[in-house]
């Protein structure tokens, strides 16, 4: 199984220069790939279905306990299948869809390369593997949304759609790493066999939270959901695979595949239930007035998404079963009629229901297909969708916490949602032809070929449903951590149920009819539109641009006094508080030991300094400069340190020397700071000052307990051969210092005569580097 | 005498002064630059090789016993330390052979990045405070001299700010250092070690240690010590701004490692939170400062302060997973950072500007540049599988294990807004249709050029990819490093096992 993944990851590097070579022949030739993987995985039918299951590892970080490991249960094999063939039915289609376009070989890659990614992400049995791949699905879609990159609004849906699921995938991080804490595993398996010790730990909570948050963003709940009508900018094939068949599902299987760790407690089902409830209602109201077809898919998307979502948080095995039938049908049927949007777009021009109409005699195959789904959509008999949805409708009926609440939710919504599948597959077929930018002609059979397997697949599925049982319940039973056997059937007798299928078929063909008028009631409901979590989204990210110019102009004022000012400061800050509560301060006996010329000296040093500070012209400030430097030397000749003293006297005397010869060429000084500013400087430098002797005291508050003098005073003749100590020293105790204060110079000279040869003229900003 | 210490520090020299007296012939010097990173590059491996097993190595400079000469010492982090910076360097020689104007390089540019890596080295390798205050100005005085060479008005400008605020630093290292000698009368790192053990942890020794965390701060670019950064790595040539942005804050933050797990080890109640506070303060300013750049390079130069948080988190933290977070996430970050820097310099040269409102359309003008910035770009921002997720991983994983929950929302709320600053490039630069108006497209890259500029930065991105892929590899050699590091004894046994007499 890895190999697979990993190959297919090869093979999607290859595609563009595939596409180079064979031209049209590619796209075929490629989706041979998902195809094979396909068949070779549907050959695992019957053993998963038996309660097999098939694991496959490669260790990665192994102390850390991440490693790739596969798992093909009843789940993942499900969505493996979904993402294989949906995947192979896509890459025929747009090799078609494409067709002219200049870079569909890089359109083929990215799309192999996302579904390696997702099945890798559906395999994964290790949470970190999972978040690998998880990660890696949301930056293929962010460049896959993008593809078409000239536009700025299709930029600006790329970068929303990376940085909510990106923005949700780090939570989910945490969330795994805090599951892993609490499980002792990243192992999925392992962490579901010690379930209980997981829901019985303090980071329970903190780590669902964050996995949920993970999950709904991923597939767009509410109020995430945003971003997934605005991921319509993608082309046709994307939107079909990423953001209806594979991707947006890949929360709804995170949950899935959790539940039996996390699953079951007051807090999931109430908050998974509520969201999903919440979506199924939001996304199916959102859908049905659009006018768009993609984004009417979109919102159906949004709300079918939280139906399983909510299926996945009532949690019950009939609600379990229930998902993973709805998760196929949507599969197909939806992957169908995302298909059929992008041929109608294709060949017509236009994505607008107003103006489609019709298009059965220029498009009949495609019509069929058409057809075929949006009656699965609907939940008509005998379509794989009816099924799916009388199991949604027993489901909640019979969930434990509410189902008063559940079913008119699931109802009303799904009474919307076959307004909207006929809005999708059926008005635009029949009626009157409508005016279209593009006479409309049958689209190539490439095209057309994945929307009537995908189509007449929900058809084969719904009259065979039996026959999937097993299959359908090895997945439920994965999700439930149990075994659990459901057996399909399409027709259950009659009953309450069944009133409610019938219900919402009569009031969404009603809906439909009605169509005309729901549509400009909800054009005059579009401002509210403007107070989604959209715009939050929006407002979030302008005002944090707009924090971000503070910050940055808070923090580089270009002034160098300013951040002088502010590193002074913190050295304060933190030096200060320490010397207080941590030195003992006050070095009296240090200080009585003061001799007169010392404490002169000292006092000659300081007065230099401060007599710099007020000095009216550069020469006086170098003036006393100098005496603050003499002092110094005369300090040390003070303290027996001749040799030190000389280098002193030299240096101040050749740096005066230096300033005096340089200043006929500066400008005059001139004061520029207000006196406040200056009052800042002065008690800053005090401070800083202060701080300095408050440390030197306190150190020498303790005798000096050095082995190094002793060891200097007597090795320097007996070993060095050398009677001037702090001469052995420069030179051969610490000769190493040397070598590098020596290179220091030796850079300083270099440097000097670089900058006086080498003048690069200012060719404005930003014009350095580069060989001109 | 242990040659595979001293051979880091005597190869950039002695190819500093080759290239000097070859400086007649700009194609000796090229070739004298390059033979000299690749002669560092293999003493690094080598010494890299000796300390896998554990073994810390350690010379005594004339051979003075410890702790009266300067001890060299390498443990696992050192050794790494030297390794990376020894790639990078040779990325960037082999980078200047186009990325550099002519001018520059008989201006004494070759001579100044050899000894900024001798710097650099024996930074990493020194047992001793003072020699590391040595090599500190080693690196500050080349590195000026780089900053500023060219002489442009907006490097002058940046040059004197870096100076002068690393000045400060100086002073503070100086002054901590005297202070330091004063109460334990050692500059030996493991003799100060051992010497300050007999003192009160919380007395006049964490005084002191705090003028070391500043003088360190700043070097490493810590809030609210950054400012130098962002004011002056715009300015030079990209392969400085690359050499500089991989290593000088990096040399600030190993010596913040060093100091705290081995000499002022004792009073991490304070030194603790302290760092964990200024790393998540560094880590929120560096981004915010990065989203409100419009220019590649400024960009680039915040995230560098964002990132010193990261490995400050890992400081703050100190368990042995934190720091082995660090310790992957400073090799990782050299890589990538300095490899971003050569990218941008190459953007430059297929777009004709550094700033993203002139920048666009690159992606359709030069796709193996668009994968070059993509690789060490994702992987900046954290994104699996490539290095980056995974240093972000293990500090999120030792965040959240020692029980901070805020330092580790701080971290992945910033990397969140990392691969917003990232993906702002890649939607202005790469994807974005070239603006009217702007200058004519300059001549694609030649031959030349590709190998020259993008070779060097598809290297690096190799050896990011590979750091992702490989990570329990590179994971491993950390969590040893960390627990070497965690151990001081046997740092101190090291060094002053044999303390009696000339060796």
């Amino acid at each position: 199984m890895i190999v697979a993944v990993l190959s297919t990851f090869a093979v999607a590097a290859l595609a563009p220069l595939l596409e180079k070579r064979l031209g049209r022949r590619a796209a075929p030739l490629l989706a041979l790939v998902p195809a094979g993987l396909f068949v070779s995985l549907a050959r695992h039918v019957p053993e998963v279905s038996a309660g097999g299951a098939r694991t496959d590892a490669l260790g990665w970080i192994a102390e850390l306990g991440v490693s790739l490991s596969f798992r093909l249960d009843g789940l993942s094999l499900l969505m493996a299948l979904v993402v294989t063939g949906v995947g192979a039915v896509v890459l025929l289609y747009a090799g078609s869809y494409m067709e002219g376009h200049p870079r569909r070989g890089n359109l083929l890659g990215y799309l192999l390369a996302f579904l390696a990614a997702m099945l890798g992400l559906v395999l994964s049995d290790n949470l970190v593997g999972l978040f690998v791949f998880w990660e890696a699905t949301s930056l293929l879609s962010y460049v896959l949304i993008g593809f078409e990159r000239e536009k700025a609004e299709v930029r600006a849906s790329a970068l929303q759609a990376l940085l909510v699921t990106g923005g949700g995938g780090l939570a989910l991080l945490a969330g795994f790493v805090l599951l892993g804490q609490a499980g002792g595993s990243l192992e999925i398996g392992a962490l579901a066999a010690n379930a209980e010790a997981v829901k019985a730990s303090p980071l329970y909570l903190p780590a669902l939270l964050l996995v949920l948050l993970g999950a709904f963003t991923k597939s767009a709940q509410v109020p995430f959901h945003f971003w997934l009508p605005d991921a319509m900018a993608a082309p046709a094939p994307v939107s079909t695979f990423l953001h209806s068949a594979t991707m947006v599902k890949a929360g709804v299987f995170l949950l899935a595949r959790l539940h039996p760790t996390l699953g079951g407690t007051p807090e999931w089902t109430g908050i998974v239930t509520t969201v999903g409830a919440a979506t199924m209602l939001t996304g199916a109201l959102l859908a049905v007035g659009q006018r768009d077809l993609k984004r009417l898919l979109a919102y159906s998307t949004v709300s079918a998404l939280g139906s399983l979502v909510m299926l996945v948080g009532v949690g019950t095995p009939a609600a379990l079963a229930a998902a993973m039938v709805l998760l196929l049908a949507h599969a197909l049927y939806k992957g169908a009629l995302f298909l059929v949007a992008g041929i109608v777009d294709h060949e017509t021009g236009t994505r607008d229901v107003a103006s489609l109409g019709g298009l059965f005699r220029a498009l009949p195959v495609t019509a069929v297909a058409a057809a075929a789904a949006a009656f699965s959509m609907a939940g008509l008999p005998p379509l794989l969708g009816f099924v799916s949805k009388e199991l949604l409708y027993d489901a909640a009926l019979r969930a434990s916490p509410a189902p008063l609440l559940l079913v008119p939710v699931a109802v009303g919504s799904n009474m919307l949602l076959v307004a909207v599948a006929l809005s999708v597959g059926w008005g635009p077929f029949t009626g009157r032809a409508g005016e279209t930018p593009k006479a409309p002609h049958e689209a190539p059979a490439a095209m057309w070929a994945g929307p009537l397997l995908l189509g007449l697949g929900s058809l084969a599925a719904g009259l065979f449903s039996g026959a999937i049982s097993p299959f359908v319940s090895s997945a439920a039973a994965a999700a439930l951590g149990a075994p659990h056997a459901l057996t399909l059937e399409l027709w259950h007798g009659f009953n309450l149920v069944l009133a409610k299928s019938l219900a919402t078929l009569v009031v969404g063909v009603a809906l439909f009819a009605a169509r005309g008028r729901i549509r400009s009631l909800a054009g005059s409901l579009a401002p509210l539109a403007a107070f989604g979590p959209g715009r939050l989204y929006r407002a979030g990210l302008a005002g944090l641009v707009r924090l971000a110019k503070g910050t940055a102009a808070l923090l580089s004022s270009g002034s160098l006094r300013q951040d002088l000012r502010i590193v002074l400061a913190a050295t304060v800050a933190l030096a200060a508080p320490l010397l207080l509560t941590r030195a003992v301060l006050g070095a009296p006996d240090a200080l009585r030991s003061v001799r007169p010329l010392e404490a002169v000296l000292a006092l000659l040093v300081v007065a230099g300094a401060v007599a710099t500070l007020l000095a009216g012209s550069r020469l006086a400030a170098v003036v006393a400069l100098g005496v603050t430097g003499f002092g110094v030397a005369l300090l040390f000749l003070v303290f027996g340190a001749p040799d030190l003293a000389m280098t002193q006297f030299a240096v101040e005397t050749l740096s005066v020397l230096l300033f005096v010869a340089v200043l006929r060429r500066l400008p005059r000084l001139q004061s520029r700071s207000a006196p406040r500013a200056r009052v800042v400087d002065a008690l800053l430098a005090g401070a800083v000052g202060a701080v300095m002797t408050g440390l030197v005291l306190a150190v020498h508050a303790e005798p000096l307990r050095s082995s190094l003098a002793p060891f200097f005073r007597e090795s320097s003749l007996a070993l060095a051969k050398g009677r001037n100590v702090v001469n052995v020293i420069l030179v051969d105790f610490r000769g190493l210092d040397t070598l590098g204060e020596i290179t220091v110079l030796g850079v300083a000279a270099l440097g000097v005569w670089s900058l006086v040869r080498l003048r690069i003229a200012s060719r404005g900003a930003g014009a350095n580097g580069g060989r001109s | 005498m242990n040659l595979l210490l001293v051979v880091p520090l005597l190869v950039p020299l002695a190819t500093a002064a080759a290239t000097i007296l070859l400086a007649r012939s700009p194609r000796a010097v090229r070739a004298a630059s390059f033979a000299g990173a690749a002669a560092f590059l293999a003493a690094a491996v080598a010494l890299l090789g000796a300390t896998l097993d554990g073994t810390i190595l350690v010379t005594q400079a004339g051979a003075w016993a410890a702790p009266f000469g300067i001890s060299l010492v390498a443990d696992r982090f050192a050794a790494a330390m030297v390794l990376v910076a020894a790639l990078l360097l040779a990325a960037v020689v082999a980078y200047s052979v186009r990325g550099v104007d002519a001018a520059r390089e008989r201006a004494g540019y070759h001579p100044l990045l050899h000894v900024l890596s001798m710097g650099v080295s024996g930074a990493f390798l020194t047992g001793d405070l003072f020699n590391l205050y040595v090599w500190f100005e080693v690196m500050l005085m080349g590195s000026f001299v780089l900053v500023s060479l060219g002489g442009e008005r907006a490097q002058l400008q940046g040059a004197l700010k870096y100076v002068v605020l690393n000045l400060v630093s100086s002073a503070l290292f100086l002054a901590g250092a005297g202070l330091l000698y004063g109460s334990v009368g050692t500059l030996n790192m493991a003799d100060a070690a051992v010497a300050l053990r007999e003192l009160p942890a919380q007395g006049l020794p964490s005084v002191v240690a705090s003028l070391f965390l500043l003088a360190f701060g700043i070097k490493a670019a810590a809030f609210p010590l950054f400012f130098w950064l962002p004011a002056s790595y715009h300015t030079p040539p990209m392969p400085v701004a690359a050499l500089f942005a991989g290593l000088l804050t990096k040399v600030g933050v190993y010596a913040l490692v060093r100091v705290l797990t081995l000499v002022f080890v004792r009073d991490t109640a304070f030194t603790g939170p302290l760092l964990l506070a200024v790393a998540a303060l560094t880590m929120v300013t560096g981004v915010l400062g990065a989203m409100a750049q419009g220019d590649v390079r400024k960009i680039l130069s915040f995230h560098i302060v964002s990132q010193i948080g990261y490995m400050l988190m890992g400081l703050g933290l100190g368990t042995r997973l934190a720091l082995a977070g660090t310790v992957f996430y400073v090799l990782h970050h050299i890589v990538v950072k300095a490899n971003l820097f050569l990218v941008a310099g190459a953007m430059r040269r297929a777009g004709g500007s550094f700033s993203l409102d002139r920048l666009g359309s690159l992606l359709a003008r030069s796709p193996l540049l668009a994968a070059a910035f993509l690789v060490p770009a994702v992987s900046l921002a954290g994104l699996p599988p490539l290095s980056g997720f995974w240093a972000k991983y293990l500090l999120v994983r030792a965040g959240l294990e020692a029980g901070n929950g805020t330092i580790v929302a701080v971290a992945l709320a910033v990397s969140l807004l990392t691969l917003f600053s990232m993906t702002k490039i890649w939607n202005e630069a790469f994807w974005k249709p070239a603006p009217a108006g702007a200058d004519a497209a300059p001549a694609p890259l030649t031959t030349a050029e590709r190998a020259s500029l993008l070779g060097p930065v598809l290297v690096l991105g190799a050896v990011t990819v590979a750091i992702g892929l490989g990570a329990g590899v590179l994971y491993r050699f950390a969590d040893a490093a960390a627990a070497q590091l965690l151990d001081p004894d046997l740092y101190v046994r090291a060094v002053l096992g044999a303390r009696d007499g000339r060796m």
